[in-house]
């Protein structure tokens, strides 16, 4: 069981049952069984009793009936879909913004770049709600940033398409765009790491055979930070997947995001068994971009 | 002959104004006379004054850090614990399970955690008639379990640094065994046991979704207070609010950032010292 001599200490004197114990019986009853519960609740029958669900006596002890419902109900799978392009395209800008910050970030003095980092990670530690809530002000009709686009806009296009006010707020733009905002620490922090970890000697080596910088970038740079991309990614595209908050109060509610979706079966419909297997759904997409990360991430290592 | 990055330093500047100026903004309009809150119509510190006379948020706030305070504390004791057990333990009878348990609540969509939780209080009160209620212990229960994880992810790294031998040579040189745990190994990873519990301790105050699920009456944590508010629009008390919670978080974490910056320094430094009056 344990190969150091603290460890057979710790053993000896049961202290490793405790050690090991306590987050294991906690983890197993406030995290499995209750997650055992929403797969089982997913093939219970709704009923008008409280709790709002039933297996067994006059209702069949599987029913599947919500994940047919959920297949065939083009309600649901738009939800999914408006999910992944949301996450998608959030995942896609960050990369695009974040990538050259980091690059940047491995540029600066060092002096700065301590500074700089501490202000990519600030954000983080403040409110998300609050961040989201600030995006909302800013974004409103009447609001000097509004207004702002708005004159910039009317001063780009011909006289017909001018406008008052570009509506922002409660469309999935506003979704991906505070998405954008609150992910973005997420995608930098490992970019950074893996292109600060970056050899410089081999850009100057490139240049010096002759290489275009852009060459230099694409050839040199870009394929070494790929863990740090994927990782980046996997942190923005998940979390984004699943979100509630931001849709809720800035996205629209003809199109909602699928995490809105489950909130709403299961508070305003009292639909347990339908949140429950959209909830088991949205939980096997995701299964498949995390088992892809560690398969990258289990090949980086072994390549090490 | 070196070149500026010219278009990565213009990124930078971008990226930097994209992050800060939304919570400017907001803080600018937090002094905002006028009621409608985007339209400016003078300087005023009145919504800060209706701020502090309102009881209702004073206590939300006093539940929020209650909260956060025991759920930090007991997700870092059992935390540390998952993340000594993971790094010193390499075989044990269910450490996959184990391990996949410590990942999971990581990417888990906080709304599943939190209907899965509510669930799980429930039915819970049909099987065994508890809990009758939900509120503090519900919540501190939710925010203890999702918030552990993180704090091991934090152990477990600095674990994986520490240098085993430190251990092995204490003991060689006579320490007992509970003398190593509390003068070597657990000073090692202070640091990371001290983040960890800022790390539960935000992310309880901060958390909206799985609280909304688990909370009950009397239990209106300050996220779940600003989440009713903000859901109807953009009101300028929530900016003033916002402005001392950003301020408030904001140099906290600067401080303990210098802080935890400087003692990682002195520590080199003293390592650097002993290796050289050992030469």
């Amino acid at each position: 069981m344990a190969e150091t001599r603290l460890g057979r200490w710790f053993d000896r004197k049961g202290w490793a049952g405790l050690v090991i114990g306590a987050p294991y019986l906690w983890l197993l009853v406030l995290f499995l069984v209750p997650f055992l519960i929403v797969v089982a609740m997913s093939v219970a029958t709704k009923t008008s009793t409280a709790p709002p669900i039933s297996w067994g006596g006059e209702y069949p002890v599987l029913s599947w009936e919500s994940y047919t419902r959920v297949l065939s109900d083009g309600l649901y799978l738009r939800a999914f879909l408006t999910s992944l392009v949301n996450a998608g395209l959030a995942m896609v800008l960050c990369l695009l913004i974040g990538y050259p910050m980091a690059l940047g970030l491995c540029r600066v003095a060092p002096a700065w770049r301590s500074i700089l980092l501490m202000l990519v990670i600030l954000p983080f530690w403040t409110s998300f709600l609050l961040r989201v809530y600030a995006w909302m002000g800013l974004m409103g009709r009447n609001s000097w940033f509004n207004g702002l686009l708005t004159d910039a806009w009317n001063l780009l296009v011909p006289m017909d398409w001018a406008v008052k006010s570009i509506p922002m707020m409660n469309t999935n733009f506003a979704v991906v765009l505070v998405m954008v905002y609150t992910y973005l620490p997420f995608m930098i922090l490992p970019l950074y790491a893996s292109l600060e970890r970056l050899d410089p000697t081999l850009d100057e080596a490139a240049l010096d055979l002759g290489s275009r910088p852009h060459q230099v970038f694409l050839d040199v740079t870009l394929p070494q930070s790929i863990p740090g991309i994927i990782a980046g990614g996997m942190l923005v595209f998940i979390p984004a997947a699943g979100e509630l908050v931001i849709p809720t109060l800035v996205g629209d509610a003809a199109s909602p995001m699928i995490g809105r979706v489950i909130s709403d079966e299961f508070a305003s419909a009292r639909d347990w068994p339908m949140a429950s297997a959209v909830a088991v759904m949205l939980l096997l997409l995701m299964v498949v971009p995390t088992m892809v990360y560690s398969h990258f991430q289990a090949r980086a290592e072994g390549s090490k | 002959m070196k070149r500026r990055p010219v278009f990565l330093i213009s990124m930078l500047a971008f990226g930097f104004a994209f992050f800060y100026v939304p919570i400017l903004s907001m803080i600018v309009y937090s002094f905002n006379e006028s009621r409608l809150a985007t339209v400016w119509g003078g300087f005023s510190t009145r919504w800060y004054e209706s701020l502090f006379s309102n009881k209702q948020i004073m206590a939300a706030l006093l539940l929020s850090l209650k909260i956060a305070l025991v759920s930090a504390t007991i997700a870092t004791i059992l935390g540390t614990m998952a993340g000594i057990a993971l790094v010193r333990f390499t075989r044990f009878r269910g450490r996959i399970l184990f391990s996949g348990l410590v990942t999971a609540p990581l990417i888990m969509p906080e709304v599943i955690t939190g209907i899965s939780s509510l669930m799980f209080f429930i039915m819970l009160a049909e099987w065994v008639g508890w809990p009758g209620q939900r509120g503090f212990t519900t919540v501190t229960l939710a925010h203890i379990t999702f918030s552990m994880v993180f704090v091991t992810t934090v152990v477990q790294a600095r674990m994986l640094q520490a240098d085993r031998a430190i251990e092995e040579a204490a003991m060689d040189l006579g320490s007992r065994p509970w003398q190593v745990l509390f003068d070597v190994t657990l000073p090692v990873i202070f640091p990371a046991i001290l983040s960890g519990w800022l790390l539960a301790f935000t992310i309880s105050l901060d958390d909206v979704v799985i609280t909304s699920f688990t909370t009950g009456p009397g239990g209106t944590t300050l996220p779940l207070l600003i989440w009713s508010k903000v859901k109807l629009g953009v009101t300028p008390d929530v900016n003033a609010l916002a402005t001392l919670m950003v301020l408030v978080v904001g140099t906290g974490v600067l401080v303990a950032g210098i802080v935890l910056n400087r003692a990682e320094r002195r520590r080199v430094q003293d390592a650097r010292l002993a290796y050289r009056a050992n030469e």
